[in-house]
């Protein structure tokens, strides 16, 4: 390990929870232990707190009540909910349309519900990662139950247009769904002006604590809960509350708030700074997605006929933290799922490098990791039978020629 | 983040004999750019003697690839070709002190460009039909391809079997999800639906002649070896008691905690080559005659 200190590069995946959000959080483990619906005083001061948080939370994404709050044990279960809600509430509905890309919250739940005799509709994307609302209009019909579409990209950021995508489900008498947990916190949210119906969030995608999150349920949406038990959230989400990490949420949300321009502005510049910095020194690298709408903190290049986790292995002991959509990162043996779907090509897929900053991030650090990419993309292609003395070998699948692949 | 021993990554960050040989006699290419890794060894051949003078790789792959190919070359360096054949892919493994689960497919492409260069030199045609799936059960490594083709090869039909033929399932049991639906999917393929009740036992009418059923349980033992051999191990056809069937276990599975689980497997097979209920035993000795009760 270098002596330098760490940078964290890898905010995507997850953040730091804010100091401020844990400090507030610590008196609810400890004095303020008391449930909230408890009839004495143990509880009541802790109920009060948990409206203040949730008006916090409603504030970040501009919903209009604070009652459409539904908090969760994480983006995950808002994303099961929501798409599992609108199966039972329709049960004559027997269709979903989702994309190609979305995150394992929903694709994985999709790949079951399909096992179960439900047919999904997995909406493609092109080389950039986008959508064609053509193809989305066309199966809007009243056999759909839910369309479920990710507001921004967790792998590449690229944005989604789900208020467009929205209005028209809202006019084909459609549910909508959006999984904005990369997006909640990044980007300016108002589901007060807004066709989406449900949207899920999650609060350690935003400087908040793990294991808590949330489903926006639009006032009127019809509904069933996943848990049934006691009547917490309304009914809606059976189980005491996770109070402390409720109260940590709440501050996030309001920490993400004042930082809203900050992100946009600052964080954007670092992150277009890394982008430029790198591509100019190292060949056969291109940016993925749709660089031009993305989300402001994430990069993710492509570095074509080197291997992901070699590269996140080397930059890990230069203190770099950063993922990858590489087969061997996951013990699969496909690249990621979205690099599948946007064609980039194998020669490229399996060194996807993703870099998600956030505000925390300095940029003497960026500068430290604009160094430190070159020379480890150069030694690892070195190393690879693919690369030659001065660049890649021009028909990489002929100059090596396994006996068996 | 993978929990790598030291030695693996040492060898990644300090890879040995890494870059091309120009006056290499010997080259083993296996794997591609679309699979995510791809090993090319190449060694020094002495021509009369077959020793490997010198070895060296490239390889395109993630840490424990590139950890491999180095520790493969340090391995082979001086052995002959039919030395260097002995390392078997747990033995790179065991090298770097040890490998993740997900990752022992790196120690086996090692072992194939080892086999393939050995191929080369020897102008043989290699032919390997290894083919990966995704990872079913991580305590033990094993993967749906492999999986699959025990189903489909033994006629399985429940979980405990496949646990019995192949180890999967047999540890933390998570992946028993998995395994239902690859017998789901296999049993679909010959016309039959999967349940997840214990199948009823078959027994084959019949008497089979001693010589009959003796060719059998060498057959199914015959079977069982390239997997025990692969994880370092063997298995010996000691003697036939009546209904008890006397081996020996060596190497590696003499007193490995698998060595249950692995004569269970064998034992199930035994029952259903010859159609009777027998015992399967394991003895320490090599060949006694007299065997305790
Ligand atoms: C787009 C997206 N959806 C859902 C999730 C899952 O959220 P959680 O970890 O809170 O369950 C993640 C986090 O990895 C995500 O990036």
């Amino acid at each position: 390990m270098s002596a330098l200190p760490p940078i964290y590069l890898d905010n995507n995946a997850t953040t730091r929870c804010a100091p401020e959000a844990v400090a507030a959080m610590l008196p609810y483990f400890t004095e303020q232990f008391g449930n909230p619906s408890s009839m004495h005083s143990f509880g009541a001061k802790v109920g009060h707190e948990v409206k203040a948080a949730r008006a916090s939370l409603q504030k970040l994404i501009g919903a209009e009540y604070d009652s459409e709050i539904v908090y969760t044990a994480g983006g995950t279960e808002a994303d099961n909910t929501a798409i599992l809600s609108a199966l039972k509430a329709s049960p004559d509905r027997k269709e979903i349309i989702t994309t190609t890309v979305e995150h394992h919250a929903v694709l994985h739940l999709c790949d079951q519900l399909e096992k179960d005799g439900y047919i999904i509709h997995k909406l493609k994307v092109d080389g950039k990662g986008r959508l064609s609302l053509d193809e989305y209009r066309k199966l809007l019909t009243d056999k759909v139950a839910v369309v479920s579409v990710m507001w921004a990209n967790n792998e590449t950021g690229t944005f989604f247009p789900v208020e467009e995508m929205a209005r028209m489900a809202r006019d084909a008498n459609v549910l909508f769904h959006t999984d904005a947990v990369q997006a909640v916190g990044k980007v300016e949210i108002n589901m007060a002006e807004s066709a989406i119906d449900m949207l899920s969030l999650s609060g350690h995608k935003l400087h908040g604590p793990k294991g808590i999150g949330a489903l926006y349920l639009r006032r009127g949406s019809r509904f069933r809960p996943l848990l049934r038990g006691g009547g917490q959230e309304r009914g809606r989400r059976a189980g005491t509350e996770n109070v402390p990490a409720i109260i940590g949420l709440g501050i996030a949300a309001q920490i993400a708030r004042e930082h809203m321009a900050f992100e946009n502005t600052q964080v954007r510049a670092l992150r277009d700074k890394l982008q430029a910095g790198i591509l100019a020194a190292v060949p056969n690298a291109f940016a993925t997605g749709d660089v031009d709408n993305r989300l402001p903190n994430t990069l993710n290049i492509a570095f074509e006929y080197v291997e992901g986790e070699a590269i996140l292995m080397l930059l890990n002991k230069q203190g770099i933290a950063a993922s990858s959509g590489s087969a061997c990162t996951s013990g699969s043996l496909e690249p990621s799922h979205v690099m599948r779907a946007m064609g980039i090509p194998y020669t490229a897929a399996h060194g996807t490098i993703r870099f998600s900053l956030s505000r925390e991030n300095t940029e003497d650090e960026i500068d430290r990791v604009i160094a430190a990419v070159p020379p480890i993309i150069a030694q690892l292609r070195k190393l690879s039978p693919y690369w030659g003395e001065n660049g890649p070998i021009t028909d990489p699948e002929k100059a090596f020629a396994p006996t068996y692949a | 983040m993978w929990d790598y021993s030291e030695t693996v990554k040492e060898h990644f960050y300090n890879p040995r004999n890494a870059g091309p040989m120009a006056d290499a006699n010997a080259i083993g290419e296996v794997g591609s750019i679309s699979c995510g890794d791809a090993l090319r060894l190449m060694l020094k051949v002495e021509p009369e003697s077959e020793k490997i003078l010198d070895a060296s790789f490239q390889t395109f792959g993630c840490g424990s690839a590139i950890a491999s190919s180095s520790a493969l070359t340090e391995m082979i360096k001086g052995k002959t070709l039919t030395e260097a054949l002995d390392v078997s892919n747990q033995d790179i493994a065991d090298f770097l002190g040890g490998l993740p689960p997900e990752k022992m497919h790196c120690s086996v492409m090692g072992r194939e460009a080892l086999q393939s260069a050995v191929a080369n030199f020897r102008g043989e045609e290699w032919k390997d039909d290894h083919e990966e799936g995704a990872l079913i059960c991580k305590c033990f490594a094993i993967d749906s391809v492999m999986i699959e083709d025990t189903i489909r090869a033994n006629n399985l039909c429940s979980v405990e079997q496949v646990t019995n033929y192949t180890k999967a399932g047999g540890g933390c049991s998570s992946c028993h999800e998995g395994i239902e639906e690859l017998l789901a999917k296999v049993m679909a393929e010959r016309g039959e639906t999967f349940s997840p009740a214990p199948p009823p036992p078959k027994t084959k009418p019949g008497k089979l002649s001693t010589l009959e059923r003796i060719r059998r349980i060498e057959q199914v033992i015959e079977k069982a070896r390239p997997n025990l051999i692969r994880d370092h191990g063997d298995i010996e056809l000691v003697d036939v008691d009546g209904k008890t069937i006397y081996v020996s276990m060596k190497g590696a599975c003499s007193g490995c905690q698998m060595e249950a689980l692995t004569l269970g497997g064998i034992q199930q097979q035994m029952i259903e080559a010859l159609g009777e209920i027998v015992k399967v035993v394991p003895v320490k000795a090599v060949a006694p005659t007299k065997l305790p009760a």
